[in-house]
């Protein structure tokens, strides 16, 4: 089987595998990372967030022979660092997560919008977060806990 | 002086959740577990005449209903639900048998060579003969119609809605104590429970269910995971291995069930004084192939034939019609929101056609505390409605808008519904089907444990069950534990459905804390229980459906603004506001995330959400077809709570998971009947309904 090697939330690794298997499954099955969740398996929900060189990707369409040599971060990479901190303070202070499934992409996806939009509109938001779905919450605690966390985590981003 | 309850405090789930720790269902990894796949019907009706199984390589195996040591039957209300097609198959999608081994991707290409050939069979689609019938009625139907200035009717009709929660169906489970242990995505632990041991003829002991956290349920995982249960329970005796069994969307969106398709006829005798005077009121639900709780949910349709107004007379029909088509079952309003659709159009519809001010004219039909409910009950506890809609009209703007929108060619409206929803199951389904029983356990470190049968499923039972007992016992929440529910520790306390959880489960937990606190020693082990006692006065004949249907009800008001693009006839929903009277609220920013989310799949049902089978097969198969709101299709929400406590409930605290959805798709309904100047009668209104409506007057 080839040889891929990548990053994965900061750690060298290199696996021999076959490169049509999904990075979702790798994540989950391989590293037991199941912080990114499968919602809909074809790119719809972004429950399966993943940051791959920087940019916010559905780990469910990736095949593995597309990250040899990219860096990879998921959300238990992400959690720790200090904008996670306020952001996730935020989502419990403004009741962001019901259910939660959706919620570790929601956090991919908040990370994303803040990084590139330090100080969004609510339209901003609305359609930053349009890739990623919850039925729970309606959206409008999570779009005020990244309202919050835009104010509370001044300069973070 | 203690915190008023209401007081929001962090939801505590919420910080594993958002880091990603909290184990679901897929996320529970058992080493060497294996895989289970379903075959299913490709056809809607027909004998099944032979299947072709591809040669199973050593530890693969198929698991069928031969394999059943019980009854082929998944325990509910109508035990009409076979774990696995026998000879015969109902519906595309039906479960004929599990293809189980240790590759995933094994499994799955076996499945792919099965070859089941059928003589096929006529498939019912329409309605024929209704396999249930419900009626009931109030007054005198034929006087008031016999006396009637005149007789305004028409129908109406609502399609499915799929719960479309992100976590899909799923079990993994292991064989224990001669028995199976399973852990699932489920709403009601003991449902999965009595449903296991009836299929396997096991003793209470032989079955363990737990729950893992639940991603979204919203009634779908009411009675489907009985099924799958049952299917993994047989595979699990057979193979003696553990095993894992999770839908993919597209299975879980074609065979799980789904709301109900209704078709309602209204008919009403006004007076001159315009009046309503009585409803007729006939509904036709789409059971599906099985009829499960169809029974239940028709009853609740019907029930909400009045809605919020007092009708002095009625006559009210119920049927529900098997097809061959998914069964349908549960989803959050449970059969209300198809009649409040109807109902709140139909009031409407029939000021315009007696050309009065809607407004003025629901408001001279609106509840009065001491009114006769629908089904002759009384109304007993007050009703502040009047208030809460006179907040709702301020804060909207409404009166103000609706001159300004009432325009031919302002293609903006605003739509106000209001509803009630009753708290708990409906007649004396508490005293007589469920009986909760809740337990209270505290350890000699002072631990105390609360044990009941809720589930966490994202509406916040975690956090909410455990202030109530923590506020009674006046001690810290950290020392009130609450772990997501294991059949093998916690009594039966119900299901998590029918907004009953805070009201009865949080009632008796409270009453059990009050015991607790009375008899408390200090470094301990206690044990209290309570069992639900039904308040005496309320008295139900469940034969003629005559009496008190509930022991309280919820009360709401959402006000919609719409605005439609003229080209597209794409609606933008510009705001969002409601009122809502739900006794108390236990956590503010809880019971507000409740009212932003179950608006959502109001609206979303009214005007987003398309659902259709063709020839039995559904449509929409995923997440790209069946359309859910997105933050961009939802707008910013202001919902007031207004308290009036109940004296029966925790703090005064009622229902309040349904009634934020039932008034969702009416509201948007209304709004947009108003922009675009035509009267709609079914829902979802998407645009090529709304271009229909103004193409075709």
């Amino acid at each position: 089987m080839p040889k891929i090697t990548f990053t994965l939330n900061g750690q060298k690794e290199a696996l021999n595998t076959r490169l049509d298997l999904r990075l979702l499954d790798l994540l989950r099955t391989h590293y037991h990372l199941t912080g990114s969740k499968e919602g809909c398996g074809e790119g719809e929900c972004g429950a399966c967030s993943v940051f791959i060189n920087g940019k916010l990707i559905n780990s469910c369409l990736v095949p593995l022979g597309s990250i040899n040599g990219a860096d990879i971060m998921t959300i238990e990479g992400y959690k720790h660092t200090e904008r996670f901190k306020v952001l996730q303070k935020a989502f419990i202070k403004e009741g962001g997560s019901q259910c939660g499934i959706c919620t570790p992409g929601m956090m991919m996806a908040s990370e994303y919008l803040l990084a590139h939009n330090p100080n969004p509109t609510e339209h901003d938001i609305r359609h930053g977060l349009s890739g990623n779905l919850c039925r729970c919450t309606g959206y409008n605690m999570i779009i005020k806990a990244i309202k919050r966390a835009a104010k509370e985590g001044k300069g973070l981003w | 002086m203690k915190k008023d309850i209401t007081t929001t405090i962090d939801n505590v789930e919420a910080k594993e959740k958002i880091e990603g720790s909290a184990k679901y269902t897929s996320d529970i990894h058992i080493e060497g577990a294996y895989y289970a796949k379903p075959i299913r019907s490709s056809l809607a009706k027909g004998l099944i005449k032979s299947i072709k199984i591809p040669s199973l390589p050593k530890d693969y195996f198929v698991v069928d209903e031969s394999d059943i040591p019980g009854e082929n039957v998944v325990a509910m209300i109508d035990d009409d639900w076979p774990v696995f097609a026998a000879n015969r198959v109902e519906y595309i999608g039906q479960p004929i048998m599990l293809i189980v081994g240790p590759d995933k991707a094994k499994v799955y290409s076996l499945c792919q060579n099965v070859k089941i050939t059928y003589a096929e069979e006529t498939p019912t689609l329409d309605f024929g003969q209704p396999e249930k019938t419900l009626k009931f009625h109030k007054g005198d139907i034929k006087k008031a119609f016999k006396e009637a200035d005149e007789i305004i009717e028409y129908d109406y009709e609502t399609n499915y809605q799929e719960q479309a929660y992100i976590e899909p169906q799923g079990f993994i489970g292991y064989p224990e104590n001669n028995g199976v242990h399973l852990i699932g995505s489920i709403q009601c632990p003991y449902y999965v429970k009595n449903a296991v041991k009836r299929t396997m003829a096991f003793d209470d002991d032989q079955v363990r269910i737990k729950q893992a956290f639940v991603g979204g349920a919203f009634g779908g995982k009411e009675e489907f995971p009985s099924l799958m249960a049952c299917q993994l329970a047989v595979a699990i005796d057979k193979i003696q291995q553990p095993i894992k069994m999770i839908y993919e969307r597209e299975e879980d969106m074609v065979v799980t069930t789904k709301r109900h398709p209704a078709k309602i006829k209204m008919q009403a005798a006004v007076n001159r004084d315009h009046k309503v005077t009585a409803i007729k009121s006939e509904v036709a639900l789409d059971g599906g192939a099985h009829i499960g709780l169809s029974e239940v949910v028709l009853s609740r349709s019907m029930l909400a034939v009045s809605n919020a107004y007092t009708i002095d007379n009625l006559d009210v029909k119920g049927h529900v019609y098997k097809t061959n088509t998914v069964p349908n079952g549960a989803f959050r309003g449970f059969g209300a929101p198809q009649m409040i659709f109807a109902i709140e159009m139909f009031i409407h519809h029939i000021a315009k056609k007696r050309g009065l001010d809607p407004y003025q004219f629901r408001m001279k039909h609106l509840v009065k505390q001491g009114d006769k409910t629908a089904t002759s009950g009384i109304y007993r506890d007050p009703i502040i409605m009047r208030d809460m809609i006179k907040k709702a009209t301020e804060m909207s703007d409404y009166h103000e808008k609706v001159k300004r929108y009432n325009q031919k060619g302002s293609f903006k409206g605003i739509g106000m519904s209001w509803f009630l929803h009753g708290c708990g199951f409906t007649g004396s389904g508490e005293k007589d089907i469920i009986k909760a029983k809740v337990r209270l356990k505290k350890d000699s470190d002072d631990q105390v444990y609360i044990l009941v049968a809720a589930v966490d499923m994202g509406q916040g039972a975690k956090t909410t069950l455990r202030k109530v007992v923590a506020q009674v016992l006046d001690i810290d929440i950290e020392h009130v534990i609450f772990d997501n529910p294991d059949t093998l520790y916690v009594p039966d306390s119900g299901p998590t459905v029918a907004s009953r959880t805070m009201m009865i489960v949080g009632g008796l937990l409270a009453r059990a804390a009050q015991k607790l606190k009375n008899q408390w020693l200090k470094s301990q082990e206690q044990t209290v229980e309570e069992i639900y006692e039904q308040p005496s006065y309320v008295k139900w004949d469940q034969k003629t459906m005559h009496g008190d249907a509930y022991p309280a009800y919820s009360w709401g008001v959402n006000v919609v603004e719409v605005e439609i693009d003229k080209v597209t006839y794409e609606v933008n929903v510009k705001h969002m506001w409601s009122v809502y009277d739900l006794g108390k609220a236990i956590d503010e920013n809880i019971v507000l995330g409740q009212a932003d989310g179950g608006q959502a799949q109001g609206i979303g049902y009214g005007m987003l959400e398309v659902m259709q089978h063709k020839d039995g097969r559904i449509q929409q198969r995923n997440m790209t077809d069946y359309i859910i709101p997105t933050a961009a299709d939802m707008a910013k929400t202001k919902n007031i709570i207004m308290d009036n406590p109940y004296p029966l409930g925790p703090y005064g605290a009622k229902g309040v998971g349904e009634l934020t959805l039932v008034g969702g798709a009416p509201a948007v309904a209304l709004a947009i009947e108003m922009a675009i100047n035509r009267p709609l009668r079914k829902i979802p209104v998407t645009p090529e309904v709304i271009m229909e409506a103004i193409t075709d007057a």
